[in-house]
């Protein structure tokens, strides 16, 4: 395929390197250094979109992320991306690109009968038919879901990697144009650490696009230098392809880097997101061009004009063979002038100002250029592609002449790129000569400069440039002095001002959010029908909510509204930028925190074992945990049966080393624990241990654990799996912050013990042969606490029991837990020990009746609705204390703790259903409590529940209703929540 | 992601420490005698202003030790950290 619109030289692309790629289907040739864009102009295409909302035909508009029209589909299968800029993909070889939002074709697009549609399509179509009688939304939604929108989502897992980087830096400079360049020069010889971050593929900015001079050789001479000096400097870091997204609080901002793409393959990373940390941030985001309101604004062919002047210069592109400018300022000369240069023919300029005094217009005027003051487009002509315009006297509209062209450059003048000085909460103002927001005073830590800043001289970039990089690296600590960046960049326009944003109204359609297909005749109806704050009118009308979010319209509706409500600009106000300044992909956020490394995975010492031998884990809190070791074709059911079993008849061998551990010493240990436990410690003989509740100041249940007295003045508390960090934090907050008077020091050391505990009646034997403690009941009663030697390991081991049945808990510092496993399972073995998991422990103790906080306690829950009143201490004073002698925390309105039988013993009831007094209930039904656990019990041989019931202690031996979802109402019987043993017989064996 | 300065450690970023609240509520003197009024006052009623203030952080993942912070609701900027203990520093007017 030929090029037919590239320039025969010039531009920046290399002609030594020829890529070819896919549009469409179609195969067209361009050079390395092309983007997307670029390359389908130098092929004559225009057309490569069909707009969001009626299908009208869509050419390239912009040149960077401004782009509101050319999204497309890039790569195929897993790898596509939707709403790529053609104007930013960067051309590769093999690069496969796509139309999107249009069926059958690009140009015979059977949607576009919408814009035939659109008088019933116009602001606040969704709002008055969402209000609108009976299931009108129904079936329009149905349409408007089909009709509308962008691209589609990849149906696959997205196959690429992406990282996440952090870096600090004293100044962070964002833009490598002429301003950040010499901003960043400045700061790094001022010393200072900087990083220089720009989204382009090279540094340069404006001076890759227009044909500038800096100190009488081409700008991009300059660019090379001052590049070359930077990247020479060691404390200096430039990443260029890097976008930044957004400023947060501190210097906190957030960039997105793209990997330079590889013909066929995978980059090793497809994006990364640098988390960068400033002292200092120079925002040298430059300017982005605004088109004018004309009737026919969006045909195919029309383009910024200093997109157009920027394919011809940086590109090699022609983008038209006869081209026209529309404009309101002489910056727009500039872009006529190099068209000229390059061999574009120029049919004509129309200037919407009457007055043209500037140096520019009369250099055209020199050139030969023919200039039309006063004039304006009134009209546009071709169907998918632009053939000809209408120009008319802005005083006279119907005196229309045509004049044939294939490009229509327009100009509205500049806005600066404020997003990022917003986002850090700077406060821009209206700046009626320009008709732009400029900043206003500098947020802390930040400074404007160049165009961003409504500098758009060249030479006041650089100067502007400088000066921000030698204060902020002031700020950041480093004595610079003014550096001797003495550029001269002589330029014949000094005159920044604008004439108007608008060409006389013919009728015709005037867009000003060309994505999101919002027209000047939809804002006037926003603001007929009272919608007359800016924010308002824009949720009306959608204007500037497109993925552009209205970086080249807003300023137009602005203006609108301010016309059609008789308000000033600034009255009418600026709607809010929020980050992204430019959408950034799912995957970048991600980075590497998805599937196994969504969450980091903690792993007990014995952890290789239990996968070793079949686990089945389960995640509680960030732990993996075994929930059963199913034997093959055995379910998590048979096996938690057989494994509950094993540790009620004989022994079985579970591994608690996720319990929440605390070492506390001190001198004022014990009393400590007297206050934040409701029962008491400091009664509590060393070598002891004593089950210990703690409760918030709202008196409501928040942990238990049991506690063992290690010392006089040292103890080993545990807390639960989940509370662990919680409970560490907040014992931490109450001695650090209110009981000075206690010299007490807290140790977290969770993962410094592995903890394996024996359980049943042959835990004894398994144990004995191991240790030199003394196992007898006499010498190690329950609830005590030894230190010896198990398997020659030095041990604590703790006489506790969660199942009812004779229990060690034993303790071995975490690097010989597996070892202590290995021994146990080994000793155990002549006894048919049994290793079991999380769902065994859970059937064992509710069997007995022991609750799990965040099962049988939900925040609400106090010691006395538990059945544990007798443990709240009369005799001393606890956290929580004061709260249980408010009124309703005692009464027949609490919930008690229960069991539940169901009347049918096969039947397990669902944890979490609601329980009523009466088989059937007038609605609402009043429920009196619901199932906390519930298990089938293997040594009960029946269904066994926990459950909160109003009052439930008095209600022993009554029946009550749990209507099951999508199934019967089934009774069952209050009764004891201690299922097994009541009368403690097994504990010792 | 706010920058914390750690009195203890130096400056850190946000996601190392817990947020701990309104600092220097106090808990009822003889507290066990407080009115309900007064007690519940204690529980639940935090201020939430629009602009500085006292709040509570802790460097869990560093020193671990828990102080204080004057921090601007709106502006998010530290003019002060202090220990516990310390004297109150002004609040910026
Ligand atoms: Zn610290």
């Amino acid at each position: 395929m030929t090029q037919d619109f590239r320039l025969a030289k010039g531009g920046r692309i290399d002609r030594e390197k020829p890529l070819r790629f896919l549009f469409d289907g179609h195969a067209y040739d361009g050079f390395a250094g092309d983007t997307l864009a670029s390359a389908l102009l130098a092929n004559g295409i225009h057309l490569v979109a069909r707009s969001f909302k009626y299908h009208r035909p869509r050419g390239i508009y912009g040149l960077g992320v401004e782009e509101p029209n050319a999204l497309v589909e890039t790569g195929i299968g897993a790898a596509i991306e939707p709403n790529a800029r053609a104007t930013t993909v960067e051309l590769s070889d093999g690069l496969i690109a796509n139309s999107q939002n249009r069926w059958p074709s690009l140009r015979f697009d059977l949607g576009a009968v919408a814009d035939l549609a659109s008088p019933l399509l116009s602001a606040g179509f969704y709002y008055k038919t969402f209000m609108g009688p009976g299931n009108a939304w129904k079936l329009y939604e149905w349409m408007i879901r089909r009709a509308a929108g962008v691209g589609r989502a990849p149906e696959q897992p997205d196959p690429d990697r992406y990282e996440h980087s952090f870096a600090h830096c004293d100044v962070l400079v964002v833009g490598a144009g002429p301003a950040g360049l010499a901003a960043a020069l400045a700061a790094g010889r001022a010393g200072a650490r900087v990083m220089l971050v720009d989204e382009q593929v090279e540094p340069g900015g404006q001076l890759l696009n227009t044909a500038y001079t800096i100190n009488g050789r081409p700008a991009t001479d300059w660019v090379a230098d001052a590049t070359a000096e930077l990247d020479r400097m060691d404390e200096v870091r430039r990443l260029q392809r890097t976008l930044a997204l957004g400023v947060y609080d501190h210097g906190y901002v957030a960039c997105v880097e793209r990997a330079v793409p590889v013909p066929e393959g995978r980059t090793r990373w497809r994006e990364r997101m640098w988390h960068v940390r400033a002292k200092e941030i120079v925002v040298a985001s430059g300017a982005i061009e605004r088109p004018l309101i004309h009737d026919g604004n969006d045909r195919p062919g029309t383009m910024l004009a200093s997109a157009a002047r920027a394919y011809a210069n940086r590109y090699g592109v022609a983008v038209g063979k006869r081209a026209v400018v529309f404009a309101n300022n002489d910056d727009a000369y500039r872009t006529a002038l190099d068209l000229a240069d390059s061999g574009i023919e120029v049919a004509g300029i129309l200037d919407l100002r009457h007055d043209l005094t500037g140096a520019m217009p009369a250099l055209a005027r020199e050139k030969g250029l023919r200039v039309l003051a006063g004039h304006a487009v009134v009209g546009t002509r071709g169907r998918t592609r632009l053939k000809a315009v209408e120009a008319a006297p802005v005083d006279d509209p119907s005196n229309r002449q045509i004049i044939e062209c294939d490009l229509l450059a327009v100009s509205g003048g500049w806005n600066p790129a404020l997003h990022l000085y917003a986002h850090a909460g700077g406060k821009a103002s209206y700046d009626a000569a320009l008709a732009a927001f400029v900043p206003g005073s500098s947020p802390e830590r930040m400074t404007v400069a160049g165009s961003a800043a409504g500098e758009f001289a060249l030479a006041h970039c650089l100067s502007g440039g400088a000066r921000a990089g030698v204060e902020a690296a002031k700020r950041a600590g480093f004595s610079a002095t003014q550096p001797a960046l003495v550029l001269e960049a002589p330029e014949p326009n000094a005159d920044t001002r604008v004439g108007p944003l608008s060409a006389p109204n013919r009728g015709g359609k005037r867009f000003i959010d060309l994505h999101n297909d919002v027209t000047e005749k939809d804002l006037r109806l926003a603001a007929q029908e009272g919608y007359r704050s800016v924010e308002h009118a824009k949720r009306y009308t959608t204007m500037g909510m497109g993925p552009d979010q209205g970086k080249t319209g807003n300023i137009l509706g602005l203006n609108v509204l301010s016309d059609a409500l008789g308000q000033a600009v600034p009255q009418v106000g600026t709607t809010t930028f929020r980050p992204p300044y430019h959408p950034v992909s799912f995957g970048a956020l991600a980075g590497r925190e998805v599937h196994d490394l969504f969450l980091p995975t903690r792993k007990t010492p014995m952890d290789s074992w239990h996968e070793e031998n079949g686990a089945l884990f389960e995640p509680v809190g960030q732990w993996r945990r075994a929930k059963a070791y199913p034997k093959p074709g055995e379910s998590l059911h048979a096996a938690a049966e057989r494994e509950v079993k094993a540790a009620r008849e004989s022994v079985g061998l579970f591994d608690a080393s996720t319990l929440g551990k605390i070492d506390v010493r001190g001198p004022g240990a014990a009393q400590f624990l007297d206050r934040i436990y409701c029962n008491t410690f400091s009664t509590l003989k060393p070598g002891n241990a004593r089950y210990g509740l703690m409760l918030g100041e709202d008196g409501m249940v928040k942990d238990d654990g049991v506690t063992a007295r290690l010392g006089p003045d040292h103890f080993h508390l545990t807390t639960t799996t989940g509370g662990a960090a919680s409970v560490y934090v907040w014992l931490e907050d109450w001695l650090q912050t209110e009981w000075l008077d206690l010299e007490v020091y807290l140790t977290s050391v969770t993962e410094q013990w592995a903890v394996a505990t024996l359980s049943g009646p042959k835990a004894r034997q398994v144990l004995g042969p191991l240790t030199d403690v003394d196992l007898s009941t006499a010498a190690f009663p329950f609830m005590a606490f030894r230190e010896g030697r198990v398997a020659n390991i030095p041990a604590r081991i703790f006489r506790v029991s969660f199942s009812g049945d004779l229990s060690y808990e034993i303790n071995v510092p975490a690097r010989h837990g597996l070892a202590l496993w290995q021994a146990l399972m080994e000793s155990g073995r002549p006894h048919g020990i049994t290793p079991y998991g999380t769902e065994a422990l859970h059937i064992l103790r509710a069997e007995k009746g022991y609750i799990v906080v965040g099962h049988e306690t939900d925040g609400t829950i106090t010691p006395h609705d538990l059945g544990y009143g007798g443990m709240v201490s009369t005799k001393k004073d606890f956290l929580g204390r004061r709260s249980l002698g408010r009124a309703g925390m005692t009464g027949p309105d609490r919930k008690h703790l229960v069991g539940l039988l169901s009347k049918d013993p096969a039947r397990v009831l669902p944890m979490g259903a609601q329980i009523l007094e009466r088989p059937t209930e007038a609605r609402p039904a009043p429920m009196i409590g619901h199932v906390s656990s519930s298990y089938m019990s293997p040594t009960m041989k029946r269904g066994i529940a926990m459950a909160l019931i109003k009052n439930g202690r008095e209600r022993l031996g009554q029946t009550v209703y749990l209507p099951l979802l999508d199934g019967p109402t089934v009774a069952a019987e209050i009764v004891s929540p201690v299922f097994y043993d009541p009368e403690n017989a097994r504990r010792d064996g | 992601m706010l920058l914390i300065p750690c009195p203890y450690c130096g400056e850190r970023t946000e996601s190392e420490f817990r947020y701990g609240g309104e600092a220097h509520f106090r808990r009822p003197e003889n507290h066990l005698e407080a009115t309900d009024e007064a007690w519940a006052d204690y529980l639940f009623m935090r201020k939430n202003p629009k602009g500085w203030h006292r709040e509570r952080w802790m460097h869990i993942a560093g020193c671990k030790r828990w102080f204080y912070v004057v921090r601007h609701t709106v502006t998010h900027r530290i003019s002060s950290v202090y220990k516990v203990g310390d004297p109150l520093p002004d609040l910026p007017s």
